[in-house]
């Protein structure tokens, strides 16, 4: 089926950001972010957080939502197994995490661009390495474009 | 004719289960008819599609729309009966949520039309023909309607008013609607005609669901003898049921088979799938990552199983095509 090409994205100076969606639990990752910043590491900016109380309150939802809303990649954040504020929403999210890992698979969407990372308030150091792989990572994998094949939808068959 | 309310029953992409569920209302059809004149329904009645472009704008009180949206004709069909109804009914899962002819959207067109007219073994095409929406041959013209990439659920198409969910609905659902249609009570726009509750209260097995329901491998039905009594979830059968719509009266439960999702969800979900996802992850019994893994190799096909009925109304819609069209030169179809 003869369909358009896409256009080469504008090459030179300007190289892809990815945009990563962070969803880190408040106990943990999310004060590691914190730390962070008030020791003012430097890491890639490219992430978007989002505080949840717990990494076990991440739906699925949450997650395919910002995707199909433009996210190159999703990280989640939660404290170290058996360390969960809640007892046990870290392994509720991590059971989640790997069934949607499949579901991801299946859909085309490379394995990359989904994480989950056991991170304590105390390991700004992991954050940051954690952060910069990932962006490192979804910028060889280039853009999702999901929000444009919402666009472009109900695209027609060319009359031949 | 008189001067009754005019309904149309229409059909898309669908098996045509939707249509037998009207006749499946048995002599409950005879009162539908008292009260309302059909006044379009390609399935059993002879009129054409000219007679409904004839009628006056909202001339139909009601149009009942099955299956899905494929093809151009579908979506042209969509937007005619929603020009001339008051009140357009997205009529069972396909219509409302995609359906299972949805699930082509793990496929791309080329990749169906590839296996379809070439690769099948049932397939004779030694010329490798392929559907086009035009030929010309001899100066005569030939037209078929164009394929979309994408399968759409009804209201990706046409603005819906209501809808009635199942695969198909059952008689008692389809009753209910069109006397809540016909009486002038209608509920507010855009609301499902079924019970806002989970199939789980509904279910004669409820009350041998465990407290805490834990599962370390999960089995398909064909694998076990299935207790005729025990909560599904508690023998390992993959059961839908705590995230899906009720209002089926448990039909699939009844039958000792597990409820696979077609109401849809409830109204505060937003995604099907993922809910469903959601609450099966939730009673895997480990907290190993090797251990999770090989209970969820127990299943198969994640998107088949939680997307049986919506994967275009879900919010992925889609596999991720392997190219995007570009930005210029193919902007989608306006409606």
């Amino acid at each position: 089926m003869p369909e358009a090409k896409p256009e080469t994205p504008a090459v030179g100076p300007k190289r892809f950001e990815p945009r990563i969606v962070a969803f880190f639990c408040n106990w943990c990752t999310y004060l590691a972010a914190d730390l962070a910043g008030t020791s003012r590491m430097k890491y890639a900016p490219n992430m978007r957080v989002i505080r949840t109380m717990c990494s076990g309150r991440v739906d699925p939802q949450f997650v395919l939502d910002a995707f199909a809303h433009g996210a190159d990649g999703v990280l989640i954040g939660g404290c170290h197994p058996g360390d969960c504020h809640y007892q046990e929403g870290n392994y509720k999210a991590l059971r989640r995490v790997h069934l949607l890992k499949r579901l991801l698979r299946e859909m085309g969407i490379e394995e990359e661009r989904f994480r989950l990372e056991w991170i304590s308030a105390a390991e700004a150091d992991r954050l940051k390495t954690a952060v910069n792989d990932m962006v490192e990572k979804v910028r060889a994998l280039g853009p999702l474009r999901l929000e444009t094949t919402a666009e472009f939808f109900p695209e027609e068959v060319k009359v031949a | 004719m008189t001067d009754k309310p005019k309904v149309a029953f229409y059909w898309c992409a669908s098996c045509g289960g939707c249509e037998e569920a009207v006749v499946d209302l048995a002599e409950g059809v005879l009162n539908v008819v008292a009260a309302v004149d059909i006044a379009f329904w390609p399935v059993a009645l002879d009129f054409k599609r000219r007679d409904v472009e004839a009628m006056a704008d909202g001339a139909l009180l009601a149009s009942f729309v099955n299956g899905a949206i494929r093809t151009t004709e579908q979506e042209e069909m969509a937007h005619l009966l929603r020009h001339k109804s008051q009140v357009l009914v997205a009529f069972g899962s396909c219509a409302q949520l995609g359906g299972i002819p949805g699930l082509a959207n793990l496929s791309s067109r080329d990749e169906i039309f590839q296996t379809v007219y070439k690769e099948a073994p049932s397939t004779v095409n030694p010329e490798g023909a392929l559907p086009k929406s035009l030929h010309r041959d001899n100066g005569d013209c030939v037209s078929l309607p164009g394929f979309y990439e994408t399968v759409r659920a009804l209201n990706q198409v046409v603005d819906v008013d209501y809808y009635i969910p199942g695969c198909p609905p059952t008689p008692k659902i389809i009753q209910q609607a069109v006397e809540a249609l016909l009486s002038g009570k209608a509920p507010e726009k855009g609301s499902v005609l079924a019970p806002d509750r989970a199939l789980c209260d509904e279910c004669p097995r409820k009350d041998t669901r465990p407290e805490k329901l834990t599962l370390t491998a999960f089995k398909r039905p064909q694998e076990i003898l299935i207790d005729a009594e025990k909560c599904l979830l508690a023998q390992g059968v993959v059961c839908l049921g705590p995230a899906t719509r009720g209002g089926c009266e448990a039909l699939c439960t009844r039958g000792n088979m597990p409820c696979t999702g077609c109401f849809g969800p409830t109204s505060r979900v937003r995604d099907f799938g993922a809910k469903a996802l959601s609450a099966t992850a939730s009673i895997i019994d480990s907290n190993d990552e090797k251990q999770i893994d090989q209970i969820l190799d127990t299943l198969p096909d994640p998107v088949g199983l939680f997307y049986r009925y919506s994967l275009p109304a879900s919010l992925l819609r889609r596999k991720k095509l392997p190219e995007q069209p570009a930005t210029k030169g193919c902007a989608p179809k306006a409606g």
